[in-house]
């Protein structure tokens, strides 16, 4: 009982005040710009050259209100918004009228996810892996392996994936250039569309993979060094554990936690980091269907997709939170 | 002048340090060389496009009748101009958020450290993105582009800040301070600012890398600066743009690419042997005095 009051009521209550406050955020933030959207929109039409009478423009300027969702107070809208949210409705999306917001998203969303899962949680267990073993070991030939990291780990993702795009695509012709798969190719279940699939995804997932083990490889470099130090390794090696089993059972399993949590962070980078990914590669997830929206000012689909990242963002580092007891025992019989 | 050299001494112990700062130098000077450039930095059509690299242009020239190496020493100077304004307004902003929250503590802590937590769930670059759509006028100039992209960088510095001013907070000599009357302004200057310093020397380092490295994609994206403006951002994206791997002109695309890469891997080099200099259990680690 304890446990619940002390750990999971406070972050629960932090979880639903940071999503609350970062969709109020995503729903201000519009609003203070000073573009107006809908004179935007209502000066587009002027310049086709169409008379509009006054009474019309009006009610151009009602409808496109109630689209946005721009109608009454800011309170008003605030409500709106909330009901919006809640119904999983964020009306049609303007660039691509009358396609409602969500199918836009739905139609990307499992290329965004189906790319970014598997390679953050792969070059998490992989960093988690290879960080343990040379931060313990220390071997001569690791010192190579460590130099290497420290190159790649301050170069920027869009010129890593530049990089790699020019040499796998351009130099030696191994992977397409663009694309989620190839093109004239219906999005049917058989062989070969799974594997054009494949192919078109490995050199996205493999910039994707580069950096992100460079960068957890480091701080677990640096954790296990600190943990290899503590007393009760020590104590366990002069006592004759094997070493083996020292390294994975009680190094890596002790510098891990802190792992946990940046890996929280890690999914909750995803949805910005996604967009640079996918417009190097032009793959067609949700980064690329929201620069398309950001260009064209396609304000319902901006604020969807805003939302949706803000919500996976904290429900992540609250479902790690979740699941972080059974990691860290520590936390658990406190 | 004898402590300074002893820390060089010290420093120069370091090959990552050694390697980092001969770049850096290096990179500077080149920087510094535009200033006799014979060239205008935007005027097109100035030298017989699509040279190889020669005596006379030792980098070649681009498919803008440009000198591409000219080009570079504009470039590097002016990434480095958006760099040190981004840096030292966010750390401003960081160090004076960091050590309010830590040191006033209560309503104004718990208000500022949401305000930073709710930044860092936001997605940061569709935001830095969209209002540098709205003010892309404003934001084509050097400067100007530097301080929009501080306002963006401040949040997990000032965190860092302010954990530290919160054990500082409970130091003796900061109660000292407080018990012999001393103002909280000079407090803060007197006694704490110095113990914050050496966060936001490391982190400026760290925070310039971030700011050329986001400059460089917002020119990929099309926003930021001025696109005839050299920048290593714009330089690499005019090469992108106008073909240049497809018309065979590899020095025109390879020269910003092996500058980025040794820009950034110096200024983290750097920022790494620095930090690990001023943290004396990690110098111990390298002199040999571990456990």
């Amino acid at each position: 009982m304890s446990f619940v009051k002390r750990y999971l009521i406070p972050r629960l209550v932090q979880y639903i005040l940071v999503t609350f406050f970062g969709l109020t955020a995503v729903f201000l933030f519009p609003r203070f710009l000073p573009v107006d959207p809908i004179e935007q929109q209502l000066s587009q039409y002027q310049t086709f050259g169409v008379y509009v009478s006054p009474e019309q423009q009006e009610e151009m300027m009602n409808t496109l209100k109630q689209l946005y969702g721009l109608e009454g107070t800011l309170w008003e809208q605030f409500m709106v918004f909330w009901k919006r949210l809640f119904t999983g409705n964020f009306g049609p999306s303007l660039s691509r009228f009358p396609t409602p917001v969500n199918q836009v998203i739905r139609n990307s969303l499992p290329w965004t996810i189906g790319l970014l899962s598997t390679t953050t949680i792969l070059s998490w267990i992989i960093a988690v892996l290879a960080g343990g073993i040379v931060g313990y070991y220390r071997k001569r030939w690791m010192e190579a392996l460590d130099i290497l990291v420290m190159i790649i780990r301050p170069v920027p993702y869009y010129v890593m994936a530049l990089i790699l795009l020019i040499l796998f695509a351009y130099v030696f012709p191994i992977f397409p250039l663009s694309g989620g798969v190839g093109i004239a190719r219906g999005l049917t279940l058989s062989w070969q569309t799974i594997l054009s699939i494949i192919k078109h995804a490995i050199l996205p997932a493999l910039t994707l993979l580069i950096v992100g083990i460079s960068w957890q490889f480091q701080s677990m470099k640096l954790i296990v060094q600190i943990v290899r130090s503590e007393d009760h390794v020590w104590y366990s090696r002069t006592a004759g554990v094997d070493d083996r089993k020292l390294v994975f059972n009680h190094v890596i399993r002790n510098a891990m936690l802190p792992m946990i949590t940046q890996l929280g962070l890690q999914f909750g980078s995803i949805f910005s980091g996604t967009l640079i990914t996918e417009m190097v590669f032009a793959y067609p997830g949700v980064g690329w269907i929201l620069y398309d929206a950001v260009m064209k000012a396609d304000y319902n689909l901006i604020m969807g997709i805003m939302c949706i990242s803000v919500i996976a963002v904290t429900t992540s580092i609250f479902l790690l939170d979740l699941i972080y007891p059974f990691f860290d025992p520590r936390v658990r019989y406190r | 002048m004898g402590k300074i050299k002893a820390v060089f001494y010290d420093l120069f112990k370091d090959y990552r340090f050694t390697v980092a700062f001969v770049v850096i130098v290096l990179l500077l000077f080149l920087a510094f060389l535009s200033v006799f450039s014979p060239y205008h930095p935007q005027r097109m059509y100035q030298v017989t496009r699509g040279l190889p690299p020669s005596l006379e242009h030792p980098l070649g020239t681009n498919w803008l009748g440009q000198d591409v190496f000219w080009q570079l020493t504009f470039a590097i100077k002016n990434s480095l101009i958006i760099a040190v304004v981004a840096a030292f307004f966010s750390r401003i902003i960081a160090v004076i958020v960091g050590i309010v929250a830590g040191y006033k503590g209560g309503v104004v802590d718990r208000v500022l450290t949401t305000v930073g937590d709710t930044t860092m769930v936001l997605p940061f670059l569709i935001i830095l993105i969209i209002i540098s759509m709205i003010l892309k006028d404003w934001a084509r100039h050097l400067s100007n582009l530097g301080l929009l992209l501080a306002f963006f960088s401040w949040a997990w510095d000032a965190r860092v800040i302010r954990s530290q001013v919160l054990s500082l907070r409970e130091r003796e000599f900061v109660l000292v301070a407080v018990l012999s009357g001393m103002s909280t302004f000079k407090i803060v200057r007197k006694q704490l600012l110095p113990h914050v310093l050496p966060i936001v020397f490391t982190t400026f380092i760290n925070n310039m890398s971030w700011a050329i490295g986001m400059e460089i994609t917002l020119a990929y994206l099309g926003l930021g600066i001025d696109p005839t403006v050299p920048t290593i951002g714009t330089m690499l994206q005019t090469a992108i743009y106008r073909q240049a791997l497809f018309l065979g002109l590899w020095w025109w695309l390879l020269t910003p690419i092996i500058t980025a890469i040794l820009l950034f891997v110096a200024l983290y080099w750097l920022s790494v042997s620095i930090s690990e200099y001023l943290d004396p259990r990690a110098r111990f680690q390298r002199i040999g005095l571990k456990r």
